[in-house]
């Protein structure tokens, strides 16, 4: 029998390729385990450059969820409008890809940073804004007046609309000697972004002399 | 060492595998329009063209030339190469994220790339020993990983030059490859061969 499958070149050619088969199998099944991914480092970092404000408005649940949702390619990088136009900066230079102006369809980005006063002589200590805040930065208890802790506050608008009587508004944060910075540079990237190849090099068809 | 050195420079400048040989032109085409994708492409190549050539060499003086199977070798060096890129994404996917983001959709097709499996058939018809097979696909490979970023840095200044209307895109990018091949053509000689 043995000699049989020796004599032919063929079984031994079957055997070969089966057997190598099965020795890469092998090799790429312990790799698989060796090499495991723990949870994708890649959402890490991307949720790190989110601005942590939990709102909600990109249509996930959390900053986390949506970093999650751009690191498997089902969300666009441009749905988050506390962070705006850095926010979108930074995530497409962390991914390689180009950045894009943020979707309108998710809120508009905030001129200036604001944190929400509530009027305390016309809260009525219902607690919905408690429940909807999603950084815990509202004080205050059943029947009992509600303050905003400012330096917890991130401006994100969503105690605003479950309020009853209106009694929340967003106030611009003043800005103090402690806080003010320079405004950053534009990057080279965003400089280029906005010019068209005209604006390189000079063309004859465009201006015939 | 003089005549390893020849087969560096044989492989990278004089016998080009993409510009002389025209293999690989997928990834050449395909991978260059942003220099930092290209230099991501060229290091992964580098890293999966070297080890392959290794393999591939076992394989053939180990496996296939004791049992008289060298019929089998362009089957066997493709079962190699597809073993080599699948070991290549995963050791990517767990030491650098970024890049395998940005590779993410390249890496596969590294194993469709000829320069791989020319490598490798390469080896066998030109009887290398084990160095120099090692030594034959690292320069393959620093070729390859020499022109894609010499023509990814060109695409990306092509892209913002005033490219007359029926030449943009591809078009001038296969102008500017066989112009860039005629000009690696200037090294046939360099080397005896």
């Amino acid at each position: 029998m043995t000699e049989f499958f020796l004599e032919h070149i063929v079984f031994i050619a079957v055997l070969t390729l089966t057997g190598l088969a099965i020795l890469f199998g092998a090799i790429l099944g312990a790799a698989s385990v060796k090499f495991k991914v723990e949870g994708d480092p890649l959402v890490e970092q991307i949720d790190t450059l989110l601005p942590q404000t939990q709102c909600g408005q990109c249509g996930y649940p959390g900053c986390k969820p949506y970093a999650t949702a751009i690191a498997e390619g089902k969300a666009n990088i441009n749905r988050c409008p506390p962070g705006g136009h850095s926010t979108i900066q930074s995530l497409a230079d962390l991914l390689g890809v180009e950045a894009i102006p943020l979707d309108a369809e998710h809120g508009v980005e905030a001129e200036v940073k604001t944190v929400a006063y509530i009027h305390e002589d016309l809260c009525i200590g219902c607690t919905k804004c408690i429940q909807a805040c999603p950084v815990d930065a509202i004080l205050g208890a059943a029947k009992q007046m509600h303050t905003v802790i400012v330096s917890e506050c991130t401006g994100c608008d969503l105690c605003v609309e479950p309020c009853p009587v209106d009694c929340i508004d967003m106030l611009p944060v003043e800005q103090t000697l402690s806080d003010w910075a320079w405004k950053l540079p534009p990057s080279t990237r965003e400089v280029l972004g906005n010019m068209q190849a005209q604006d390189f090099i000079g063309s004859d068809r465009d201006h015939p002399s | 060492m003089t005549e390893l050195f020849a087969i560096l420079i044989a492989t990278v400048l004089v016998n080009n595998f993409v510009l002389v040989q025209f293999l690989g032109l997928c990834p050449f085409m395909g991978v260059s329009t942003k220099l930092e994708s290209a230099i991501g492409m060229s290091a992964a190549t580098t890293f999966v063209l070297t080890l392959a050539s290794v393999c591939s060499y076992l394989v053939n003086s180990l496996i296939l030339q004791p049992f008289g199977l060298e019929f089998l070798t362009t089957i066997s060096f493709i079962l190699v190469i597809a073993a080599v890129v699948s070991f290549s994404k995963m050791f990517i996917e767990k030491t650098s994220p970024i890049l395998y983001r940005v590779l993410g959709i390249y890496i596969p097709l590294i194993t469709t790339n000829c320069a791989v499996l020319g490598v490798a058939l390469q080896n066998v018809t030109k009887s290398h020993n084990f160095f120099q097979s090692a030594l034959y696909g690292f320069g393959a490979a620093l070729g390859f990983s020499l022109v894609l970023v010499l023509f990814a840095a060109m695409r990306e200044r092509i892209t913002v030059a005033d490219t007359p209307t029926p030449f943009r895109g591809a078009a001038i990018g296969m102008i500017t490859a066989g112009l860039m091949s005629l000009a690696f053509m200037g090294f046939g000689g360099l080397v005896p061969t």
